[in-house]
């Protein structure tokens, strides 16, 4: 049989997904093992028992200077920022790409400008977001709005496009006016299609909050990676990392799930 | 005056000549089946009819004035696909019309407005044979019979003009014979003008009151695009004989592949 005709059972399909994870976890506990038994005082790569002390440090231990919490006190500034900031640019998305799509006028008038915004790195403005909404909230809050906005505008506007031009016509010969036809045709059909885009921006999004805590910041959890750095903390770096790559999955499942229950017939096949 | 009046019509497209020289005239009522070869102009005429083309020359008439350039909610339409809504379940599709009419701002209707509207919508669905099916989704629909959902969506705002665009083109042949029953039923009961297209010419012959064959009288082999296509042949239905049907098929067919190769 070829091998592009083989396909894996349940079981041995979830064995095979688990088998990297597991590889890699050996590979760390051995070499980290290795070197601790020559240096127990090493930092580099640290056990399982020097990670644990340090999520209760920085979990479930008052910080001796601020009697914070720190990790939780991380992860509601950073959730906060990335929160503003990807619902901020799913709003502008929605509106901006919704019209581009829709009315050929606005497209004709938009569309060059967020092709040339979507164009532009984002980090590289992230001095003049500095300079202009200075280090405060804002200035993280719009780095993740202007890294991610101008690509889900695009996106939204072509998926409108993509909507069947019969449907278009249709909603025409049942008398609707343009805003008619935005509200009853268009808007609940690139729902669904917005919390995908928003699913894809989500990467980039953590990219943006990451850099912009680690440039000026005074807590987050992007902020304590760099801040602990210094003390070359891999027993707080690695769990944070771990930490924030299941905050990305959770919030990415829900959408996921949001989009299931609010959208039955778009999950269907319905569209 | 005729209901709808077509005179001297010319449909270009830069140098390709699409419709040539079409001269038409339909009474209200009238049940008007297009066939001829694909690239013959049928779909063109169709949707000019529509407000979605605009002619190059001639005249195309309403009532003595010209077309209204957009589509309206006097003229319906059922496509050969994608015309209802996915997002909407069959009850909704069918109330849509009604709630765009009667809810400029919101497009939606509430409470009583709402019930009073709905009575329409499930009668008009139970006349289509879907009132059994008033809750589902069109995607949990076969094909027949989110055509006949595209149908009621559009008899329920009354239109004075149903265009019909292969309506049936996609579905069963045993199917396709209950749709004719059922369109031929709402035509009688509504006096709705139809004009339907299709690539069948059994279909053209049977369904409705006139058929008109869509035809290319010139042909250049070199430059197929130099002609465009006209009305070859404009017959009641009921009195075409086997022979008009031989020498149209022969025709059909001869610039079927005139126009492939």
């Amino acid at each position: 049989m070829r091998l592009i005709n083989r396909h894996p059972g349940r079981v041995s399909a979830t064995l095979l997904g688990l088998l990297p994870f597991l590889l890699i976890m050996l590979i760390y506990s051995l070499a980290s093992q290795e070197r601790l038994a020559e240096n127990p005082n090493d930092k580099l790569l640290p056990g399982l028992e020097q990670m644990t002390a340090a999520i209760d440090r920085m979990a479930f231990q008052e910080d001796r200077r601020s009697g914070d919490y720190l990790m939780w006190q991380d992860t509601t500034a950073s959730l906060q920022r990335l929160g503003m900031g990807v619902g901020i640019a799913a709003s502008l998305a929605l509106v901006v790409g919704l019209l581009n799509g829709v009315m050929p006028l606005i497209r004709a008038n938009l569309a060059p400008l967020v092709s040339t915004l979507s164009m532009v790195p984002p980090l590289a403005l992230l001095p003049i977001l500095f300079i202009v909404f200075g280090l405060g909230e804002l200035s993280k809050v719009m780095l993740i709005v202007i890294g991610t906005a101008p690509i889900m505008m695009r996106d939204v506007a072509q998926r409108v496009r993509e909507l069947p031009g019969e449907q278009l016509i249709k909603i025409q010969t049942l008398g609707a006016n343009s805003w008619q036809l935005i509200i009853r045709m268009v808007l609940p059909q690139i729902l669904p299609r917005l919390i995908d885009t928003v699913r894809l921006s989500l990467g980039p999004a953590w990219l943006f909050l990451i850099a912009a805590e680690a440039i000026a910041s005074t807590e987050g959890l992007g902020y304590r990676i760099f801040l602990v750095r210094r003390y070359l903390a891999m027993d707080v770096i690695l769990p944070y990392v771990i930490w924030i790559t299941i905050l990305a999955i959770v919030i990415d499942q829900c959408l996921r799930l949001a989009n299931r229950r609010l959208f039955p017939w778009y999950n269907a096949g319905g569209h | 005056m005729s209901f709808i009046t077509v005179k001297n019509l010319w449909k270009e497209y830069g140098d390709q000549v699409v419709l040539e020289n079409l001269n038409l005239s339909v009474n209200q009522g009238e049940f008007c089946t297009l066939v001829g070869a694909s690239g013959c102009g049928k779909s063109t005429f169709l949707k000019m009819l529509l407000g979605q083309e605009t002619l190059s020359r001639g005249e195309l008439l309403l009532e003595g004035n010209a077309f209204p350039g957009e589509p309206d909610r006097n003229r319906g339409i059922v496509f050969q696909r994608y015309s209802v809504f996915p997002h909407l379940t069959v009850r909704q599709n069918v109330l849509l019309g009604l709630e765009l009419e009667q809810s400029p701002l919101m497009g939606k209707l509430f409470s009583s407005a709402r019930s009073e509207a709905l009575k329409d919508v499930d009668a008009i669905l139970k006349s289509v044979g879907l009132a059994h099916a008033a809750n589902k989704w069109p995607h949990e629909l076969s094909g027949g019979m989110q055509q006949r959902l595209a149908i009621a969506q559009s008899f329920v705002m009354k239109p004075r003009i149903l265009l019909l665009d292969e309506p049936f083109g996609a579905l069963d042949p045993g199917i396709r014979g209950d749709m004719h029953e059922l369109i031929l039923k709402l035509w009688r009961d509504t006096g709705t003008t139809i004009f339907m297209v299709t690539h069948d010419l059994y279909e053209g012959f049977h369904l409705g009151t006139r058929l008109l064959v869509f035809d290319k009288v010139r042909n250049d082999p070199q430059q197929p695009e130099a002609y465009g296509a006209t009305i070859t042949y404009d017959l009641p239905i009921g009195q075409t004989d086997p022979q008009t049907y031989e020498s149209i098929e022969t025709s059909v067919s001869k610039t079927a592949r005139n126009l492939s190769t």
